[in-house]
């Protein structure tokens, strides 16, 4: 198992890990030359790609993290939803973590299944007290099977919900704070669900507290595409097809100089595949970035004090 | 009846409610949901419906390359938007999905005026997903020398042995000639045509999937008889009832068993400890051919 530290200064950055990659990423693992990957820190896989009893996406992982630290993402167990977390997929995690030894874990503020079917989507919930106290009792949950800390990302949003009586800065405040839960902050998810839903991306940025910006423990950074809705307004879709999108690059630095730590950052790419060497340059610009606005270090406190009573 | 959603609560019946809408065909959106400028939540609603649909087809056809070749990326894909409807994956884990996909395939070919002529596409299905579920099974340790030679200074108790299977190996059969089929298709450059010259898809043919050292899934081409010896050793059968098996098999061809027994040593697709089942089970062939 490699493990990093997040030293003052230096920010780790990592990638998704993709098959069309694997064959120059073991090639430099040889030792016979340096290349692009010896750039990162980690690799981020799909918890639910590599729930394989044996053979090749067993055998990634074990030559991965000889030299690499590993996030595991999970986009499975359905955290948000109404019904009961999935006990047989608990257990597939607990067996995963307890073999790849990753040092993050992490899910989706979503659900993605119903009724013993799997939808194979991150959808969204309302946020409101009775959905609130679900999905803390779901964190609990899966935090005392792992017996670990689960980071928990924010999700790309294209509709809104009339039962919702929070903003999504308020509905993680008090989740982190409940559950003691870590978060991974997509920052694209954030740009995408302001623009679709009319709001300031800086909403949820800006408002998670100092305390809960120490709860902070991955960065998301990926690309999306523009459509229109049905009256003309842009409605991003969140692709992970295309480079990271300026906005959201202005968006990252803006937050790394609120994070009290260097925060891990991956930069995620599931269409269009570029060559290593371009995701790997992505995720060198955004160690920079955020190294560069920690270096002007400004602590502002949050410009709306979360109450626990909200 | 109300809507579940009208109501505000996030429950059970709204989730279901949302399933139905994002896999059955049409344009409908749940209520409770609004959008920020008065657009239609309906269309906002398709982006996940989308996700959903194409993710799941995405999959397939990851699972299934050769099969959407021979048919065609459109014919594939109204395919596979109709399995996913009626077969949806019963939990996140995608490598185990589409087992379902060869049966149904059967179904569909007697009912599609423009499948008839390709009643081999059930089988086709099954032969692709065996290969994902070898790549995917357990690993196990390859018999040792040791073990060999002592059944091997034995003789007289061989019939009586039976070694372990791999669970990264299966036979695959079918009543037709689809193994060199799917050959064909597999070449450098998928713009070349494939060339098909010569095949006679109406001939059964028989094929043994093992995983090799390197991690890849290979393919043998088998005669019935040892398909049918394969198939004995592979359901946990001592080594004398699998060549009475293979003797026995309709159609029963020679092959060589030496030549066969080096094949299955080289590639460790014997194994030490007899597991009490076979992970990757052998599939019935989708024909009448007796299995």
């Amino acid at each position: 198992m490699t493990s990093i530290a997040t030293t003052p200064g230096a920010t780790p950055v990592g990638i998704g890990l993709k098959a069309q990659h694997l064959a120059e990423i073991f090639a430099e693992g040889a030792g016979s030359r340096s290349g692009p990957a010896d750039a990162l820190a980690f690799f981020e896989v799909h918890a639910e790609n590599h729930m394989v009893a044996g053979g090749p996406r067993r055998r990634w992982l074990e030559r991965l993290r000889g030299r690499w630290a590993l996030s595991v993402h999970g986009v499975g167990l359905s955290i948000g939803g109404p019904g009961p977390l999935d006990e047989a997929h608990l257990q597939r995690l607990v067996e995963l973590l307890a073999w790849a030894e990753p040092q993050w874990f992490s899910e989706h503020l979503a659900w993605s299944s119903h009724g013993g079917a799997f939808l194979n989507d991150l959808l969204p919930l309302p946020y409101n007290r009775s959905t609130l106290q679900r999905v803390c009792s779901h964190i609990d949950q899966v935090q005392e099977r792992l017996g670990r800390r689960l980071l928990l990302e924010n999700p790309s949003r294209y509709v809104e919900f009339s039962a919702g009586t929070m903003d999504e800065a308020t509905f993680l405040t008090l989740l982190q704070r409940r559950t003691g839960c870590g978060l991974l902050v997509d920052v694209n998810n954030a740009y995408v669900s302001a623009v679709n839903t009319g709001g300031d991306a800086w909403e949820l940025l800006g408002a998670l507290p100092t305390d809960v910006l120490a709860a902070v423990g991955e960065i998301h950074l990926a690309g999306h595409h523009a459509e229109a809705d049905s009256l003309g307004a842009p409605l991003l879709i969140d692709s992970h097809s295309a480079p990271v999108a300026d906005p959201v690059w202005a968006l990252y630095e803006r937050f790394a100089a609120r994070l009290p730590q260097p925060v891990p950052t991956l930069i995620e790419r599931d269409q269009q595949i570029p060559p290593l060497a371009s995701l790997v340059a992505e995720a060198t610009r955004a160690g920079r970035a955020q190294a560069r606005a920690q270096q002007a270090l400004v602590h502002r406190p949050a410009t709306e004090p979360i109450e626990a009573a909200a | 009846m109300t809507d579940p959603t009208t109501i505000g609560a996030f429950d059970a019946p709204t989730t279901a409610h949302w399933a139905d809408l994002l896999l059955e065909p049409g344009d409908c959106a749940p209520a409770g949901l609004r959008s920020w400028n008065g657009s239609d939540p309906a269309q906002r609603f398709a982006v996940h419906r989308n996700n959903v649909l194409a993710g799941l087809c995405d999959a397939l056809a990851e699972t299934f390359p050769v099969l959407r070749e021979v048919v065609g990326a459109d014919c594939f894909g109204a395919l596979a938007l109709a399995f996913v409807r009626q077969h949806p994956p019963r939990h996140p884990v995608l490598a185990d999905w589409g087992e379902d996909f060869g049966p149904w395939l059967d179904h569909i070919v007697t009912r599609s005026s423009d499948l008839a002529a390709l009643p081999w596409l059930g089988d086709l299905a099954r032969l692709e997903q065996l290969r994902q579920r070898c790549c995917h099974a357990a690993d196990a340790s390859a018999l040792s020398p040791q073990t060999l030679a002592g059944r091997l200074a034995e003789p007289a108790r061989l019939p009586h042995w039976r070694p372990g299977w791999h669970p990264a190996a299966a036979v695959w059969r079918s009543r037709w000639a689809v193994l060199s089929l799917w050959t064909a298709h597999q070449r450098q450059d998928p713009s070349q045509p494939v060339s098909l010259a010569g095949l006679d898809i109406h001939r059964p043919e028989a094929a043994l999937l093992l995983r090799s050292a390197a991690d890849e899934v290979l393919l043998w081409p088998l005669s019935a008889s040892a398909a049918a010896f394969c198939a004995a050793l592979a359901s946990g059968a001592p080594f004398g009832e699998a060549q009475r098996l293979s003797l026995a098999e309709p159609g029963a061809d020679s092959f060589d068993l030496v030549e066969l027994l080096t094949l299955l040593l080289r590639h460790g697709v014997l194994v030490e400890a007899p597991p009490t089942r076979p992970s990757v089970p052998t599939p019935a062939p989708g024909g009448s051919l007796p299995c």
